[in-house]
């Protein structure tokens, strides 16, 4: 158990949005971040009553049927101390976009302004709200980490993982050359602009093959899947994980993708 | 010029596939954002400094037809005419009509972004005056044929070898033998021939970086001084610009000048500020006998008081494309128009509509990087998603993409149905995959495996799991 864990008699009641990729892709990744959270002193919810936070179809220029989602996602966490989600472009949906999807309707933006103040990407809550400066897993290897755009930019997730990452035991880390630069993943951009998003991706795969890491991280499983697909075609030997994963120290699992 | 925006997807693959460009990019990501970090890091007030360049921008914004009335008035007291023009072809007009009247048969250029966006060359050359750029890139890619792919740095897309081969195929009276392997030699060489034609030329055109409502005065920033002989070596000086570079006074552009060459170039000042207030004065040892601005709407007004009128702001530092993995993959000439990049994406849009540039602002990953470079916090994702509410709204989304959306939309509104359905596709899916646990090529998802395998899924979903493990006590 990790002393650093702040207990209450009376822990907050979080509950966990999974994000349709780990639901569908990954759910190991929803397993990871329930543990990382309960040893954070948490009250662990998943409503059920969760499909997806409407990023397909905000970006794609549909407000309506993102506003029908955005309604359903906040009647059903609302309720809750805090919103986690074990994804840094979700949560900047859930917490950034909501308020402009619901700008200027007054029956609607106390509400929403209330709900996204509870919404947190995982590891920055761990950190900064739940005060964790260490988890309690081990896992050998060198392992080097991607800062994903929507949470670096939109939610200023950068020190937070690497100070939970240093504190596990047997795990080296190496720095990603241009960690920041896009993955080249962007939704559905990966799909509409096949060839400019490998252009893309290419670069990437190429800093990471030369980051001499046997393990890469970040903490979206959109950007992972899209490093991972890169990193397989090209031959590159590099396991591909999401950060939850390392730090609740549940690597036994196939890596995403699979073993090479 | 002519508009290829609509070929965007097209235009990148060849671009993706030019050797000479692919090299030639590489050197945008390095320079510039090195540059730009450095000057940032030396200036603890950048931020603040940002922060009050969009509070002047959006205070004239709101009061820009005060401050256009001041500004005209101030023009015409220091001799100088100000003429609107309310598109392309009417500013190119009122140009002619100018440069007939002065019988002008050459026009030197100082960089003018306004003059791509009008296409000015093309048409001087119809009309019998020679245009010379005087800009070293812009000259460079005049002798090419071609149109700037940066907006400040319009020849980035060429290589040295490429501007020595141009060179040695066109100044045919200079020493064959001269040597030309330094960029130094280059810019000799281009600035001797250029030098000849400044005081040949009959009217001199710049752009301007700003407008000063105060002064009446325009503003132009460059490194090379070109700019500089251009308006003070013809015997005319016709300013080309649009209406959003109006600021209130000398202090303001003061101000903004401060974010302007670090965003762009990591400068702390370009070499050159250079303010024209009219003609020149009978004390005035040199200077134009006329002064003339033609001040281009081109769809700008259009913008104000809607959601794009932050766009407005722009200072066409190019940081946005400096900064952006789209553009240094695929170059600014694949844009297909005048301004390329982040800044593109938005503003080609609201100048030639959205039918003709719709594919723009959809091939932005939302990096966010543009945004959080940008000196004018202009929230450029955000307004390339207004572009692409408006092409949902009309419909000029392919109907394939706007279906499949639609299917997904109506699933992710009803959590019961989607969770059976789901909980039948992903386990299939993942016996599919097999036991590499991944697809190498998978139908309907050929856009994604084209260039990478597809991880598979683990089986059930996380869903069905949790409930198993809790007994169904999920909530
Ligand atoms: S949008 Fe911003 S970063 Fe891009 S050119 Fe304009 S001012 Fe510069």
């Amino acid at each position: 158990m990790n002393e650093n864990a702040v207990r209450h008699d009376n822990p907050p009641r979080v509950a966990l949005f999974v994000t349709c990729l780990v639901d569908l892709f990954r759910p190991s990744v929803g397993f990871a971040a329930i543990k990382l959270l309960e040893e954070a002193g948490c009250a662990v919810s998943v409503p059920t009553a969760q499909t997806c936070c409407g990023q397909p179809t905000y970006n794609s220029g549909d407000r309506a049927d993102t506003r029908a989602i955005a309604e359903q996602v906040i009647a059903a966490f609302e309720d809750f101390d805090h919103v986690v989600a074990p994804s840094g472009s979700c949560a900047a949906m859930l917490k950034k976009h909501y308020p402009e999807l619901f700008a200027g309707d007054p029956a609607w933006e106390d509400r929403v302004a209330a709900f996204s103040g509870k919404v947190h990407e995982l590891v920055s809550f761990l950190t900064d709200v739940r005060g964790m400066t260490a988890v309690a897993a081990a896992v050998s290897g060198t392992a080097t980490y991607h800062d994903s755009c929507s949470g670096l930019r939109e939610l200023g997730v950068k020190r937070q993982p690497r100070l939970l990452l240093e504190s596990v035991e047997g795990l080296e880390l190496a720095e990603l050359k241009d960690a920041e630069v896009c993955c080249g993943f962007g939704g559905t951009f990966c799909v509409k602009y096949p060839d400019i998003s490998n252009a893309i991706v290419t670069k990437k795969a190429r800093n990471v093959g030369m980051s001499g890491a046997d393990m890469l991280l970040a903490g979206d499983l959109g950007c992972l899947m899209n490093m991972d697909g890169k990193l397989k075609r090209e031959g590159i030997a590099v396991e591909v994980r999401h950060v939850a994963e390392v730090l609740a120290g549940m690597t036994d699992t196939p890596p995403i993708g699979g073993r090479l | 010029m002519q508009i290829t925006s609509q070929t965007f997807k097209a235009n990148s693959v060849k671009a993706l596939a030019d050797v000479d460009l692919q090299r030639a990019l590489g050197n945008v990501e390095r320079g510039f954002i090195d540059k730009r970090q450095k000057a940032v890091d030396a200036l603890p007030e950048f931020d603040a400094l940002r922060d009050n360049a969009v509070a002047i921008k959006n205070h004239t914004l709101k009061h820009l037809d005060l401050y256009i009335e001041a500004y005209v008035a101030k023009v015409q007291a220091s001799g100088g005419i100000v003429h609107f023009a309310e598109d392309a072809d009417h500013a190119n007009q009122i140009f002619l009509d100018i440069a007939r009247r002065r019988k002008a048969k050459t026009v030197t250029k100082g960089k003018t972004m306004i003059s791509e966006e009008i296409g000015l060359n093309a048409f001087l050359e119809k009309n019998g005056i020679v245009p010379i750029e005087t800009d070293l890139g812009e000259y460079i890619i005049q002798l090419r044929g071609e149109h700037p792919s940066h907006i400040i740095a319009p020849a980035v897309h060429v290589n040295r070898d490429q501007v020595e081969a141009d060179f040695r195929r066109v100044h045919v009276d200079l020493d064959p033998m001269r040597s030309l392997v330094e960029p130094e030699m280059l810019l000799g060489e281009a600035r001797q021939i250029l030098r000849q034609k400044y005081g040949e030329a009959d009217i001199g055109v710049t752009g301007a970086n700003f407008l000063i409502a105060e002064t009446g005065s325009s503003v132009i920033v460059t490194n090379e001084g070109n700019g500089d002989l251009t308006q003070l070596l013809g015997k005319c000086h016709v300013v080309l610009a649009s209406i959003e570079k109006l600021v209130p006074t000398l202090e303001d552009m003061a101000q903004i000048l401060r974010v302007l060459a670090r965003s762009a170039t990591g400068q702390d000042m370009s070499v050159y500020t250079t303010l024209s207030t009219g003609p020149k004065r009978p004390e005035d040892p040199d200077g134009p006998e006329e002064y003339h601005v033609i001040l281009l709407d081109n769809g700008r007004s259009n913008m104000l008081g809607t959601e794009f009128e932050d766009m407005l702001r722009c200072i066409r530092c190019g940081a946005c494309m400096n900064h952006c993995p789209v553009y240094h993959a695929v170059g600014g000439h694949s844009y297909g128009w005048v301004y390329p990049g982040p800044m593109g994406a938005v503003l080609t849009p609201s100048l030639i509509g959205v039918e003709k540039a719709g594919h723009l602002p959809n091939a932005s990953t939302f990096c966010g990087r543009c945004e959080s470079v940008c000196p004018m916090r202009i929230p450029l994702p955000k307004m390339m998603r207004h572009w692409r509410e408006k092409e949902f709204e009309s419909h000029l989304q392919p109907t394939t993409q706007r279906a499949g959306l639609g299917v997904w939309a109506f699933f992710a509104r009803h959590p019961k149905l989607y969770r059976a359905a789901v909980s039948i596709a992903m386990p299939l899916l993942k016996r599919a995959g097999g036991s590499k646990r991944r697809f190498t090529s998978l139908p309907l998802a050929g856009g994604w495996t084209k260039w990478r395998d597809l991880p598979a899924p683990e089986g059930k979903t996380f869903m069905q799991q949790y409930a198993a493990r809790t007994n169904g006590a999920g909530r």
